[in-house]
């Protein structure tokens, strides 16, 4: 669209910048056309800003550690299985769950745009829709890791996983040591955003605040 | 695999901060869900045009940090939205011209809202 040439003098007025005038236009016209309704879309905002985010993954990993028959669900299906905790797609993406191992750590990205598990994990962070981290997950996770501070043992094989429009995938991150009995709210709390997308790891027990 | 680094800038740091940084990238994400979710398109659509559109400003030389996310997202929701013949680029002018009216009729702090005159 043209640039619009705005008048710096007027005083008494107004003034929208030209990406919140191409935003009111669009939705104008959605809402005459009857394509969305504001109500709607102020609906879908609250929901993001408050609802929707990091703490739903945290507590369905938490679940996976305490419960055996739903971390066998969820690494089977995962849509169904965070479907049974109330966290749907808005979207009907395909959700995969991948399981750190000893052996093995995953790490999630996409290469094309920003796919990303909304359901469980909310919007994602801005360092996620970078051009750096798309392409360099895939080219040298290692290094990617070591900028976030994890560091894994040599002989850990590191998989990453690159989301599509149809796929997104959780990262079950390991369970730490010394969190033997613990609830499973207690356990969530030690459950990172970054953790289950594979740029880090879930806290220890000695990482927590008192 | 034997990987080369390759030299790029850093990835940017990111604290838990708020979901969107102005409402227009708020308004513009929910335009997206809603418009999917009433069928105008699916989501895979929606992925590879978003897609174009970043590699597109990436060519154009954007960046690309993730602060310029939304302003991708709503070249693909005109985009699409001219493509399904839902609004044509003259009718989205239409409507940001008539907006840019009403922003310089009404006085500063009072909601902007527009108006029949606004369309001149």
């Amino acid at each position: 669209m043209a640039d619009h040439d705005h008048d710096p003098h007027h005083e008494h007025g107004s003034e929208l910048s030209e990406t919140q005038l191409r935003v009111r236009a669009l939705e104008t016209i959605l809402t005459e056309k009857g394509y969305v309704d504001p109500a709607a879309l102020d609906a879908i905002v609250e929901a993001y800003e408050t609802k929707v985010g990091p703490r739903n993954g945290a507590a369905v990993v938490a679940r996976a550690w305490t419960d055996p028959a739903f971390k066998q669900a969820l690494l089977k299906d995962a849509t169904a299985a965070v479907a049974t905790l109330g966290h749907v797609s808005p979207v009907g993406d395909h959700l995969v769950a991948v399981e750190n191992t000893s052996g093995r750590h995953n790490m999630v990205v996409c290469t094309l745009c920003s796919c990303y598990p909304w359901e469980v994990l909310g919007l994602p962070p801005v360092w996620y829709k970078s051009a750096p981290y798309r392409s360099r997950a895939v080219k040298d996770p290692r290094g990617v890791l070591a900028d976030f501070g994890v560091s894994l043992p040599k002989e850990t094989e590191i998989r990453v996983w690159d989301s599509t429009a149809e796929t997104r995938f959780l990262v079950l991150p390991t369970r730490p040591a010394g969190t033997e009995g613990w609830s499973e709210e207690r356990l969530a709390d030690l459950v990172t955003r970054d953790s289950m997308i594979g740029t880090g790891l879930a806290r220890s027990p000695a990482e927590m605040p008192r | 695999m034997d990987r080369q680094t390759i030299p790029v800038p850093g990835i940017p740091c990111d604290a838990e901060g708020p979901v969107f940084r102005e409402p227009w990238e708020a308004q513009a994400f929910a335009m997206a869900l809603a418009l999917h979710a009433r069928g105008l398109f699916t989501w895979p659509e929606w992925a590879a045009t978003l897609g174009a559109e970043i590699k597109r400003a990436q060519a154009a030389g954007d960046p690309d940090t993730g602060e310029t996310y939304y302003r991708h997202w709503l070249n693909a929701l005109e985009r699409l939205v001219a493509e399904k013949g839902v609004a044509d680029a003259a009718t989205l002018a239409r409507y940001h011209d008539a907006w840019d009216h009403a922003a310089d009729r009404t006085p500063h702090g009072t909601p902007i809202e527009l108006r029949p005159e606004d369309f001149r």
